[in-house]
């Protein structure tokens, strides 16, 4: 209707609708309309402003201590039995988890825009953690959100955002997890939306989210890409991820889109089963419908209303996901899996006892399905796991559940 | 048949004030949603917007998310309220607006639900988080079936987008008070003031005004800068206070009568 080129290759992604395929687009009120198209233009004048990039550059190399190692897991390859295993170190950011990687790029946009109150939503906390952390040191005011049965599950966290200056919201609606606060983060926005930028923590919601989110976590595949080739001289094999809202796995592919050798796994969460409410693999068992303003796969009822979610790792409990991993799916350029939990915890017990690394819950999803993978696969190939975060986070409750003698 | 716009025609050149009433469908549980309906008209409303509950309403506050859960829990679906909405026409013909999110009716499918929509007697939709640039198919549909799509515009709505939004709406356009969520306000911002004056100014269509609308003296004094008004949140709390359909049905219709004579009574 209005010429739209139909991009050639996936990497141009999304159209100037702000769709992948079918897949994203702005579901949104239409008070939220003139926010997001002036978003969409200051994110696009900040990309194309060689001083943004190069202070986001600094501050991920003086901040979070960009780059982080590409380590070669060498008692898991071969605890494994077939491919090299290497790992990605987002776990060794400042803050722990490659959230930080997105949270610098928005809050110096909302610097640029001149916005000083910023909003968040969160489920593990990890996201939270990091809007708090890089808004204190931007001297911004922080509001994070947070479902009531998550900050119980992850009250280190809330500490540390309080601790940080944050004021972190419990969120009370709906099932209480990530999928309600963010919610309350959008009828927040729609309050204040003058004043507030929303700083989102996946590639999830309404254009242009969900590409800028993946613009600012490329970063992971970018140093991965550079990194493999000086160790092996090629490109890995395959690439796993987990995926909640699908940031760290979008920012480890997107870099590797078009290179057809590498071979793309993003890992859902299984939860306790293949029934309703009893897992979060949305690309697994969802199909697709509109949830916080995007056209994604999701979880649903059969009268369209969203599904009731289970993962024992509250960053992945979420009944949405990302748009472009909807058309990565549908396009076939990547394969979408899932691991239980129980299978988890047995892999972040497996790496911190082969490789001395305590992985986030959410990043132990990418290494037990990693390990299986790279089993069936020959030495002389390498798979690179995104370990998205460390686990310091998920040490209470993984210890009240050892101490329950199980799972739950 | 469609009478929305002649209804809302009929009463803007007569210069009388339009009163519109949102009730979730199956709010408290579906059998009182018929009772509810037939209070909501003969107290006096000229239209109703009929709320098709979801689990996750972003555009909502605390009271009318309540009433879509305990809807939802009562076993309310998209394909309950055509029944209901039936019924209701065998006893009145004013216009009824299906209110709701796209996720339920994009299940339901977007074809099947303008269609059993209009079998049913409804007149259009409003759908919160279909904006225009989201709604071309949808748009299309509902005009070969003859109902109306209303389109929001609130206080942050730029000129150019308002007069867009103008083109697009059909039956009237839904003027949103204030920059956020449903629900009660005791007061509106001068800024709700200017908006509506510059929105009368730009828009051919009824300007009915929504969100926060309190009590009789709130309807009034919207209703002197637009054509009239569109009350929810105050009315779904009345029926939560209530202890019966009975009640809800009473203290909804004394309510409304009240608003009514603010408003200017009907002939
Ligand atoms: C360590 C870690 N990994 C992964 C995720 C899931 O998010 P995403 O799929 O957006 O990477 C989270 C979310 O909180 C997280 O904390």
């Amino acid at each position: 209707m209005t010429g739209n080129q139909i991009p050639q290759k996936l990497t141009q992604w999304p159209d100037e609708r702000g769709r992948f395929g079918d897949y994203g687009g702005r579901f949104v009120p239409e008070i939220l309309m003139p926010a997001i198209h002036e978003l969409e233009l200051e994110y696009e004048k900040a990309r194309n402003d060689p001083s943004f990039f190069a202070t986001l550059e600094e501050l991920n190399r003086e901040y979070t201590g960009r780059p982080n190692p590409l380590t070669l897991a060498d008692r898991l390859t071969a605890y494994a039995g077939g491919a090299k295993i290497y790992l990605k170190r987002e776990d060794l950011n400042h803050t722990g988890a490659h959230k930080i990687n997105n949270v610098l790029g928005q809050l110096l946009l909302a610097r640029r825009m001149g916005k000083k109150r910023i909003i968040a939503e969160t489920g593990a906390g990890q996201h939270g953690v990091a809007t708090a952390t890089v808004a204190a040191k931007f001297g911004l005011d922080c509001i994070v959100y947070m479902g009531e049965v998550d900050t119980g599950r992850q009250r280190l966290n809330v500490f540390r955002m309080e601790y940080l200056g944050t004021k972190v919201v419990p969120v009370v609606s709906g099932s209480k997890t990530l999928k309600d606060a963010i919610n309350e983060a959008i009828r927040d926005w729609v309050t204040n939306v003058e004043s507030t930028f929303y700083c989102i923590g996946s590639v999830v919601g309404m254009h242009p989210y969900p590409m800028m989110v993946r613009d600012f976590q490329s970063i992971i595949g970018e140093e991965t890409k550079r990194q493999h080739l000086e160790k092996e001289g090629r490109l890995p094999d395959a690439l796993v991820a987990c995926v909640g809202g699908g940031s760290n796995a979008m920012g480890m592919f997107y870099p590797f889109i078009n290179d057809k050798s590498v071979a793309m796994h993003g890992v859902e969460a299984g939860g306790r089963g293949s029934g309703v409410g009893d897992h979060a693999a949305t690309l697994s068992y969802g199909e697709p419908g509109i949830l916080h303003g995007m056209l994604t796969y999701m979880l649903q009822t059969d009268d369209g209303q969203v599904g009731d979610v289970h993962s024992i790792s509250a960053g992945l409990d979420y009944p949405g996901v990302g748009p472009e991993h909807s058309w990565l799916k549908d396009t076939g350029r990547a394969q979408y899996t899932s691991v239980t939990d129980a299978e988890a915890l047995e892999a972040m017990v497996l790496l911190s006892k082969t490789e001395g690394i305590i992985p986030a819950l959410e990043s132990a999803h990418a290494v037990a399905y990693a390990v299986k993978l790279a089993g069936t696969m020959s030495p002389d190939k390498s798979v690179v796991i995104c370990l998205s975060g460390r686990g310091d986070k998920d040490m209470e409750a993984v210890f009240d559940m050892v101490a329950k003698g199980g799972e739950k | 048949m469609n009478n929305l716009r002649g209804t809302l025609e009929a009463k803007r050149t007569k210069n009388r004030k339009i009163l519109s009433i949102y009730l979730t469908a199956g709010y408290p549980d579906l059998q009182a949603t018929v009772p509810l309906l037939k209070a909501i008209v003969d107290a006096g409303a000229d239209l109703i917007e009929l709320g098709v509950p979801f689990s996750d309403p972003q555009a909502d506050g605390p009271v009318i998310q309540e009433a879509s859960h305990k809807a939802l829990e009562a076993g309310t679906t998209v394909g309950a309220i055509f029944p209901i909405l039936k019924e209701f026409r065998r006893y009145s013909s004013v216009p009824v607006i299906l209110m709701g999110y796209a996720n339920p009716f994009m299940k339901y499918g977007w074809q099947r639900i303008v269609k059993d929509a209009a079998e049913a007697g409804a007149n259009g939709f409003i759908i919160p988080d279909l904006p225009p640039e989201e709604s071309d198919e949808f748009a299309v549909l509902c005009h070969d079936a003859g109902l109306d799509l209303i389109f929001l515009v609130s206080p942050v709505t730029t000129p150019e987008r308002i007069e867009k939004i103008n083109e697009l709406t059909t039956g009237f356009i839904y003027a949103v008070s204030i920059t956020g969520v449903t629900g009660v306000r005791q007061s509106l911002p001068p800024a709700t003031h200017a908006f509506l004056k510059r929105l009368r100014q730009q828009t051919s269509h009824p300007a009915l005004v929504g969100f926060g609308v309190a009590n009789a003296e709130s309807a009034q004094i919207l209703a002197e800068e637009s054509d009239g008004v569109i009350i929810g949140s105050a009315i779904i709390r009345r029926i939560s206070e209530a202890e019966s359909t009975q009640e809800a049905c009473t203290s909804v219709g004394s309510f409304i009568r009240e608003i009514r004579s603010a408003l200017g009574e009907n002939e």
